[in-house]
This record gives structure tokens, sequence and C-alpha cells, in this order.
């Protein structure tokens, strides 16, 4: 096998995953209990609750469709079951799942009662789980691969050495034809500037600076607080020495490395459709909500540069953990994929930092389960714009 | 050896301690990344890894450059290796 391939799964739209699960998908917050009880039920199958689902409207009901279709139709799951409390928006996540040609099947709660609905699921989940279990691994290659980057947990050895590593990787894999993502709104403030010289076209700079004005315009100013409450840094950000919110925004911003400049900015959840590139996704600074709608964007593989080491998974998405920082590396081994401390005591490049988390990645793609994989865990967090009806 | 401390820039006030026994008192050696250079600072204070070493003197209210570029303001005067942190710098945005 050549250096750039790797072993994944071609989905019926020709799309490429290197995951192969069978998800049981709730509409909403009431469908939770049914979607644990089919994947009790049945082996193979993951069920992914989340908080939210009802009396949603407007932008905030649309990007809860769109989440929640996307994660569907990542090419990460091969078939979904949709369980929801009535069968009309039930119907419109199958219907949207459906446009990628996979198996999925909805069922709904209301006439029917838990137990009828789970019984129901069950049965057709376990016709998707033979169906999923037969499908074969194929040769695919980097071009095909989608990959979407978020830092957590950030310190100073974050811009020193691990974010320059996830910069290092992207400007390797840009030039082969690959579709890579970073977001983090509020995490680019105090660098904004810089970041909207690194568009491709003015347009996509323009767009950047549109959507990071907004968000500032709609969300900060008018709820603002010092530090914003020790969110922005975090406390462990502050423990790990970063002082200031620009100073994490530089360090961020080392993730889209030196000379990769990003074709196009995309909503929350929306897939990308300028062709091949590095794109900007308007999204939460938040490690979980952010990978969750990159995941739903059709992302496959996620790589999580930490300094005082967030712990963060995904259902869909494999999230690779790197470190620079020695004592995270220490004593949080088991969280941690790639270990580029090394860059820090001058024992490693970063070029060779970025060969060794390209090799990881396609390792991961082939099939070795994550750190994250392996400890179960799990985030799926729903991004809500603003409070239900 | 491997450095005590790194430095993005060769304009930056302050560079980043990367071991995990930077004392008060210590003569610290930096690598600055950007030019390949060597810079040596005394340290005044116990700087955890990860945690800010002034590279020079910084008087309250100068700009703070880190990557070059300006990340904050400081509140309080410091002194060339004093640990420089939430305690004496502020960001200019919230």
């Amino acid at each position: 096998m050549s250096q750039h391939k790797f072993m994944g799964y071609r989905r019926e739209n020709g799309r490429v995953g290197i995951r192969n699960h069978v998800v049981i998908l709730p509409l909403d917050d009431l469908s939770n209990a049914a979607c644990e009880a089919v994947a009790n039920n049945i082996k193979g199958t993951m069920a992914i609750p989340h908080a939210y689902g009802r009396l949603q409207f407007g932008a905030d009901l649309e990007l809860h469709f769109r989440t929640l279709i996307g994660t569907g139709s990542n090419p990460n799951v091969a078939a979904v079951i949709v369980i929801g409390i009535e069968p009309g928006w039930t119907g419109r996540v199958v219907d949207g799942i459906a446009r990628t040609g996979k198996p999925v099947e909805g069922f709904a709660i209301e006439r029917n009662g838990d137990l009828k609905t789970i019984e129901a699921a069950s049965r057709k989940a376990k016709e998707f789980v033979h169906q999923a279990s037969e499908k074969q691994r194929e040769e695919a290659d980097m071009s095909e691969l989608r990959v979407s980057v978020k830092c957590g947990e950030s310190d100073t050895t974050s811009g020193l050495a691990s974010n320059p590593t996830v910069g290092n990787f992207i400007d390797k894999v840009d030039p082969l034809g690959a579709y890579t993502c970073f977001g983090e709104t509020s995490e680019i403030t105090g660098a904004e500037m810089v970041c909207k010289t690194r568009a491709k076209t003015p347009e996509a700079g323009e767009k950047f600076m549109r959507t990071w004005e907004a968000y500032m315009d709609e969300v900060i100013e008018p709820h603002k607080t010092s530090d914003l409450s020790d969110s922005q840094p975090t406390k462990g950000n502050i423990a790990g020495g970063l002082t200031t919110i620009e100073e994490k925004a530089f360090g961020n911003l080392e993730k889209i490395g030196k000379k990769t400049q990003f074709v196009d900015v995309l909503e929350p959840a929306e897939e990308p459709s300028a062709g091949p590139g590095l794109y900007f996704m308007d999204t939460s600074s938040a490690a979980a909500e952010c990978v969750t709608l990159q995941a739903a964007a059709g992302f496959v593989v996620h790589l999580f540069p930490t300094g005082q080491g967030n712990v963060i998974g995904n259902p869909i998405e494999p999230v690779i953990k790197l470190t620079a920082n020695p004592r995270t590396a220490r004593e949080m081994a088991e969280h941690i994929d790639v270990d580029v401390s090394g860059i820090l005591r001058r024992e490693m490049t970063l070029d060779e930092a970025g060969d060794k988390l390209i090799e990881m990645t396609l390792r991961t793609c082939n099939g070795r389960l994550t750190a994250a994989e392996a400890l179960g865990h799990r985030e799926f967090v729903l991004t809500k714009l603003y409070r239900s009806a | 050896m491997p450095p005590h401390f790194l430095v993005h820039n060769v304009e930056d006030s302050a560079g980043v301690v990367v071991v995990e026994d930077a004392k008060a008192g210590m003569e610290l050696e930096g690598w600055v990344m950007d030019t390949n250079g060597t810079v040596h600072v005394t340290a005044l204070d116990d700087i955890p890894i990860g945690h800010k070493v002034a590279l020079k003197d910084i008087a309250n209210g100068e700009t703070i450059l880190k990557y070059g570029h300006d990340i904050g303001k400081a509140i309080a005067d410091i002194k060339q290796g004093g640990h420089v942190h939430v305690h004496n710098v502020k960001t200019k945005r919230w």
C-alpha cells in the first residue's frame, strides 16, 4: 500500500468512511430511552442520546435537523434507525439521511408506546447489523479523506508544538486534495485579522470577518464578562500558562499550518461544497459542540491537540489526541495517541511530528481504535442557537 | 541540553518555560524558534512549566508581544526574569 492510502468503507454515494456504525438516532430527548433500549437489544449498534429536539423553531430548528441528518449521513455510519416522538419530524430526518442511499428507517412512539416501538426498531436494527457487518474495507486515497481539527484544554505547549504539528499535517495533506476543517469562532479573537489573511480569496476572507463580527455582535457584546467568566481562557488554560484570549487565539491558529489557505466559510454542520481544501466552520470553542458539528458536516477523522488534557471523544468521528506537554503525556497517558513533547526538548522536529501524526491518522483510518474510542468517550452535544419556544 | 524556555519570535516580550523545575535564581537558556537563536535570562520567580518568563523589563500598560503579535497589556510593572501571567497581564478584548 502506498504511503497515503488507507482501507475505508465506500458508501452508496461514493464517500469513504473509516468506521462502520449502525446508529440508533433519537429525533428528540423523549426518544432517548427507546433508542438506548434498541442499542441494548441489538449488539453492534450505538445509540447517541442528546438533550434537544422539542419546540425549536427557525434557524435553531434548521440547525437541529442539519446536525441530525448530517450525523446519520456521515460515511462512518453504515445504516441508521431514527426514533422520534411523532412521525412528521422523524420522517424529515429519515428523508434527509436517505438521500445518501444508505439504509435508514424511522419509528414514531405516539400511538405505539415505547415497547412496540422498541420491538419494531430492534428487528430492523438487527437486519441493518447483518448488512453492515458484511461490508468490506476497500483501498482509498488521502484525497477521499475529510479531516477536522480542534484543540482543547490548550496551554502554551499547544501553540508551541502540538498545534503546529496539526498545522504541519494540514500543509502536507492539502496538496494531496484532502478536505480539512477548523472552527472555534470565539477563539480566533485577537488573531482575526491574521486569520483573514489566510483566506484563499478576498470573498472567503470577507465571509470569515462577517461571521466573526456577527458572533461578537450577537453573542459576546450582549453577554460579555471579564475573561468571559473564566471561559476564554478557561481555568485549565490559565493553569497551563495561557494568560489572554489573544495569546490563546494565536496558538489556536497554528493548527492551520504555515501556508494552507482556507477556501470557504461554513455554517455550523454545513457540508463543504467548494471542492477540496481547508474550510473554516462557525462553531463554539467547546470541544464536544465543535466536533459534533464537524462530524455532522461529513468529516470522518478528527485531530485534537491538547495541553492540559481534554479527554473528549465523539460517537461518529474518531478523535486522535496529541499533546506536547510532557506532564500530560505522563500523567494522562491513557488519553494520548501521539506524544510530540520531544519538540520542546529539541529531540523531534516539527516535520517529524507531522509525519508521525499522518502515520497515526492512517492507522486510525485503517481501524486502530483511538484512546478516546477505547475509553468509551462519545460526547455528542448539539449546538443550540437560542431558547426553545 | 534541552532549552529551559522557548520563544516564538525574536521580538517577543516573554518566553515559555518548558521544563518542570524552573526556580527563582536559576540561569535559564531559551531557544528563539524563528531565528534559531539562543537567549539567557535569570528567573526571579519559580515558574511552572508552560508559564511565561519576561525577557525584558516591561512597564505597566505596555503591550505584550508573543508570536510577534499583541496578546494583551501589562497591568503592573514586570522585571526581566519575572513570572508573566494573569496577575500582571490582561486581555485588551474582554
